[in-house]
């Protein structure tokens, strides 16, 4: 006849299943969302999600939807990161660029200080349209996972470029040119 | 007269300093950092000691404590900031009892259900070890032991 368990060993194995089921659940989760970039590769372009946020140095709300029917040049960043550094100058030319023809770059900034951000914007004299993204918002929204990240939205408010990292003067031109 | 002027000019110099430590209640970096989060790292910000933006944080922090801010001032200004979610611990976010109350309570629940598992084992451990070591002896009486019967005999002890 056999011998039934001892309800030790079962619960010792029951934590452990549970602890394996956590540790699996934790890396799924943390998994970034690439459908942007999934679809993008499918020759598809996804409607950009909604993003409204308060405007960096106050002065009330932003939103993508303010700027239906122009092109976006989205751009997450924060003060302390150094490729944003990089890129700023660039994105700053871009948008006096687009500006003209109806396009504007939209900054975000993220997980930041408001002061570093300020003293940013004065040191690279950003005058694009900031807002602030103080508890990680984008992130979700947009599937965030580093510093800087910038999406191409198009006139009809779907994304039709995406750049983990900083932007360079050859994707502007690929990717924005030909929407302006 | 002197030592009067000297009095009162003592008196004049100490009383501001005085009501300046008073009106700034002095907190430390140290004090803040274990109670805050590093919202990019996702750590505590007293465990995040290189990123960038804890280094940034920590200085704003420091920002903050020379323009006499008080911790709780200091916990606000963050949370302006970076949201509720900048605050360490359980209960600062005021926004979740039954959370609070139960980030405490199956940390203990599950120390002590750990702890009486253990005990439990244990207590079981020996036990069986016991049972096997009293079955063990009397075989070893039972084989052994009319051997030393007759050793006894046959030596006559």
């Amino acid at each position: 006849m056999r011998r039934a368990l001892s309800p030790v060993p079962i619960a010792v194995i029951c934590v452990l299943l549970a602890l394996v089921a956590l540790l699996a659940y934790g890396l799924a989760s943390n998994e970034p969302d690439r459908g942007v970039e999934e679809a993008l590769v499918r020759g598809e372009t996804e409607p950009a999600p909604d993003l409204e946020l308060p405007k960096l140095g106050g002065g009330g709300h932003g939103s993508l939807a303010d700027y239906r029917g122009q092109v976006v040049v989205l751009n997450f960043w924060a003060s302390w990161c150094e490729p944003c550094k990089a890129e700023s100058p660039l994105l700053e030319r871009w948008h006096r660029r687009m500006a003209a023809r109806d396009g504007t770059v939209l900054g975000v900034d993220m997980l930041d200080i408001t002061e570093d951000a300020e003293d940013f914007i004065d040191e690279y004299g950003l005058s694009y349209p900031m807002l602030k993204d103080k508890d990680g918002h984008g992130i979700e929204t947009f599937g965030v996972v580093q510093y800087p990240e910038t999406f191409v939205i198009d006139r009809d408010g779907r994304i039709t470029a995406v750049r983990r990292g900083p932007v360079d003067e050859q994707f502007m031109r690929a990717e924005v040119g030909p929407l302006l | 007269m002197r030592r009067a002027a000297l009095l009162a000019l003592l008196v004049l110099v100490a009383l501001p300093a005085a009501a300046t430590a008073q009106d700034c209640p002095k907190t430390t970096l140290a004090d803040i950092e274990d109670e805050v989060m590093c919202p990019v790292c996702g750590t505590p910000l007293g465990l995040a000691s290189e990123a960038p933006q804890a280094q940034r944080e920590r200085a704003y922090i420091e920002r903050l404590i020379e323009r006499c801010r008080s911790k709780d001032e200091i916990k606000q200004a963050l949370v302006v900031e970076f949201g509720d979610s900048v605050l360490a611990l359980p209960g600062d976010q005021g926004d979740d009892d039954l959370g609070d109350v139960l980030v405490y309570v199956v940390p203990a629940l599950g120390i002590l259900l750990a702890a009486g598992g253990i005990g439990f084992a244990v207590v079981r451990w020996r036990r069986r070890g016991r049972g096997a070591a009293e079955g063990q002896g009397a075989a070893v009486a039972g084989a052994d032991g009319s051997r030393l019967e007759d050793d006894m005999e046959r030596y006559d002890l």
